[in-house]
């Protein structure tokens, strides 16, 4: 019960930064390889906010979230935006975004050093709850409850709102979208901004999570958003929660009955047995690119 | 880069960087060290030895980069240790301290300006990993090495020329293992340890045949990597055994997340740590989860030894801050120097040498301290808990 509770905890961050990467991705069929370093940076802002600046961590995620917000602009506006109309944009587009994260990881460096940082002792409540044999913080409890809230509160903006519906119209074809009068630019914008500001809050969320915020910590979890965004099916938010969930689970399962040495062969094994069987990921649909 | 030069007598060393090669003094490398005429050969033995000049001595440390606050506290020591030993008179210590920058490469070039530059013998560098790249510099050039932190396995394997203070894993862990069986009657534990990092599975295999040794029974090994920074799967695992502590060996970086996570979860046994937790910053940053752990040291700052006693005053006074147990064997490795130097009463290198491999009890603050035929020193070893915020000796 204590293991199923911690793979969903882990997972649920997973998921929240699969889920930004995924937006870009599935929208603008665009991999965006800045994304884990905005990871890095919003949790090292947040420690200095909450360590120099006196913030409770309440205010300091939205103060985040305006952050990664803005990153999301910066990293949309100079490593994709000059090069959206060149025939391989694809990869060139790829190639920029992580020299621009290369620079965004050497800001940080000079700003704070390589040393390992973490929340000052006490910024929020550690002590545990304890029922039914089962211990969780009230920390852990509110990054479910945040993630969970940011999912809901996107996957309505997508399906509801003009604006998701500006994305969509993206997602099916640029050309076309545009023909019927939307601005293209300003949405692919927004959703950079949009999937940037998940990513920062995720990286705060984590960093509070595991008491530690490293310099290569957004560069660790990459690997595993990519691997949760294929397998949830590409440009899918219910596949990216999905299998967040999932490979938050099948790490604490490996570690519970086969053995800690095993746990990323068996949890990125299994996702390749996920790929055997349903090639297109789990909710993925074949040629159809759904937001 | 040179952050700081102190010396008494400054001359000293371009006299001999310009001086012509004595010749047959033991000088390997090329345009290595000097014999010049009345140098570094001195009169009487011992306490009465008196050489002209100053010895020169070069000391790479990290002083920037990650193991930055490592190198800053032994740059205190040894600047401590110059100044007393100095003041002492007969024997005066020219101390020119180097950074490597936490870089090997930076470490090698270092190594390479002081065996060319005449150095009697070189100190340090402050991390193991870099002290494998650089020492081979110096056993080229025939010059002593004092590493004064590095445990890694190996380190004095690499020449007959380096030699080291620092007590290793091998060395304290034992003992750390046998006073926790004793004081917490032990049965069974819980191993864990990152499996991808030279230092701490050495650490772990150190652990390992010493809880057979005592006849702790292991329950399970838990494996991490270096780079994790969740383990509540991992520890959830381990409460299920419900041990009676939890052995681990891991950097200091793994060891404030692990630590504060298992308190979370319930766990109240006894954390066992090697060499990786033995760090101030454990209690900083874990803040009450660091309550329990059990680290051995090499270094007892509660000793009431009077060298110790009077090392701890005047550091206290002299920096405005306690020293650490890098400061101390940083001071203890200019003392030992000092007393090689004062056997044979001569700073040349070889002679600094046959003193070092020689040393038999001298007293420091580290407590007497022998140097072995492997070149490595042998003296107590401390074994701490912490205990309001600080690690007190466990009794």
């Amino acid at each position: 019960m204590q293991q199923l509770l911690n793979g969903v905890f882990i997972g649920s961050i997973y998921a929240l930064f699969a889920i930004g990467f995924t937006l870009v991705f599935g929208i603008l069929d665009r991999l965006n390889l800045a994304h884990p370093s905005v990871f890095a940076v919003s949790a090292f802002v947040g420690i200095e906010l909450v360590a120099e600046g006196g913030l409770s961590v309440w205010v300091t995620l939205p103060i985040l979230l305006v952050v990664g917000a803005v990153l999301g602009l910066v990293i949309e506006r100079v490593a994709f935006r000059p090069l959206k109309n060149r025939p391989d944009a694809h990869f060139a587009g790829l190639i920029s975004s992580i020299a621009l994260a290369g620079m965004f990881i050497a800001l940080l460096q000079w700003r704070y050093g390589p040393d390992t940082r973490r929340f000052p002792a006490g910024s929020f409540p550690e002590t545990p709850i304890q029922f039914a044999g089962v211990s969780v913080t009230v920390l852990q409890v509110s990054i479910l409850l945040i993630s969970i809230a940011l999912m809901v509160g996107l996957t309505w903006l997508v399906a509801r709102s003009r604006l998701g519906r500006g994305m969509r119209a993206i997602a099916e074809n640029p050309t076309a979208a545009r023909v019927l009068g939307v601005n293209v630019d300003r949405v692919t914008a927004v959703t950079f901004a949009i999937s940037s500001a998940l990513g920062a809050v995720a990286g705060a969320l984590y960093a509070m999570n595991v008491n530690s915020a490293q310099l290569g910590m957004g560069a660790a979890i990459e690997l595993k958003g990519l691997a949760v965004i294929i397998v949830g099916g590409m440009g899918s938010l219910p596949g990216a929660l999905i299998g967040g969930l999932a490979l938050g689970l099948a790490e604490v399962f490996a570690v519970q009955y086969i053995g800690s040495s095993w746990r990323d062969l068996i949890a990125f094994g299994l996702l390749f047995l996920i790929l055997l069987v349903r090639p297109q990921g789990l909710f993925g649909a074949r040629k159809v690119r759904e937001v | 880069m040179r952050t700081k030069l102190f010396s008494v007598a400054v001359a000293a060393t371009a006299t001999l960087a310009l001086a012509a090669c004595g010749g047959g003094n033991g000088d390997g490398g090329g345009g290595g060290q000097t014999g010049a005429a009345g140098g570094l050969k001195g009169q009487g033995s011992g306490e009465s030895c008196t050489i002209s000049q100053a010895v020169p001595v070069g000391a790479a440390l990290s002083l920037t980069g990650a193991a930055g606050s490592y190198g800053t506290s032994q740059q205190k020591g040894l600047e401590l240790a110059a100044e007393q030993l100095n003041a002492k008179g007969g024997v005066k210590y020219d101390v020119k301290i180097e950074d490597d920058q936490t870089d090997p490469r930076q470490g090698i070039t270092v190594f390479e300006g002081f065996v060319n530059g005449g150095k009697s013998i070189i100190i340090g560098p402050t991390l193991s990993n870099t002290a494998f790249q650089a020492q081979p510099v110096a056993q080229e050039g025939k010059t002593p090495v004092l590493a004064i932190s590095n445990t890694a396995k190996g380190i004095t394997a690499q020449g007959d020329y380096i030699f080291r203070d620092s007590l290793t894993e091998a060395q304290v862990i034992p003992q750390t293992v046998k006073k926790a069986k004793e004081k917490f009657s032990l049965a069974k534990v819980v191993v864990m340890y990152s499996n991808d990092d030279a230092f701490t599975k050495s650490g772990f295999e150190v652990f390992d045949a010493a809880l057979k040794t005592e006849g702790v029974q292991v329950l399970e090994t838990i494996t991490f990597s270096k780079a994790d920074t969740d383990f509540r799967a991992l520890l959830t695992q381990a409460k299920g055994q419900s041990p009676d502590a939890i052995v681990v060996s891991g950097l200091i970086e793994a060891a404030i997340p692990l630590v504060t996570q298992a308190r979370e979860l319930g766990i109240t046994v006894p954390i066992i740590g090697g060499n990786g937790f033995n760090n101030p910053k454990l209690m900083a940053d874990a803040g009450e989860a660091a309550e329990g752990v059990v680290v051995g040291a090499a270094w007892n700052s509660a000793s009431a030894n009077e060298l110790n006693a009077g090392f701890i005053k005047d550091f206290q006074t002299k920096f405005n801050a306690a020293p650490d147990q890098f400061a101390a064997q940083a001071h203890a490795g200019l003392t030992l120097i000092d007393h090689a130097v004062r056997s044979g009463c001569s700073a040349e290198r070889d002679a600094i040498r046959d003193g070092l491999s020689k040393i038999s009890n001298v007293p420091t603050v580290l407590g007497d301290v022998s140097i072995n035929a492997d070149r490595d020193a042998e003296h107590p070893a401390v074994v701490q808990v912490v205990e309001g915020g600080k690690f007190t000796v466990l009794q």
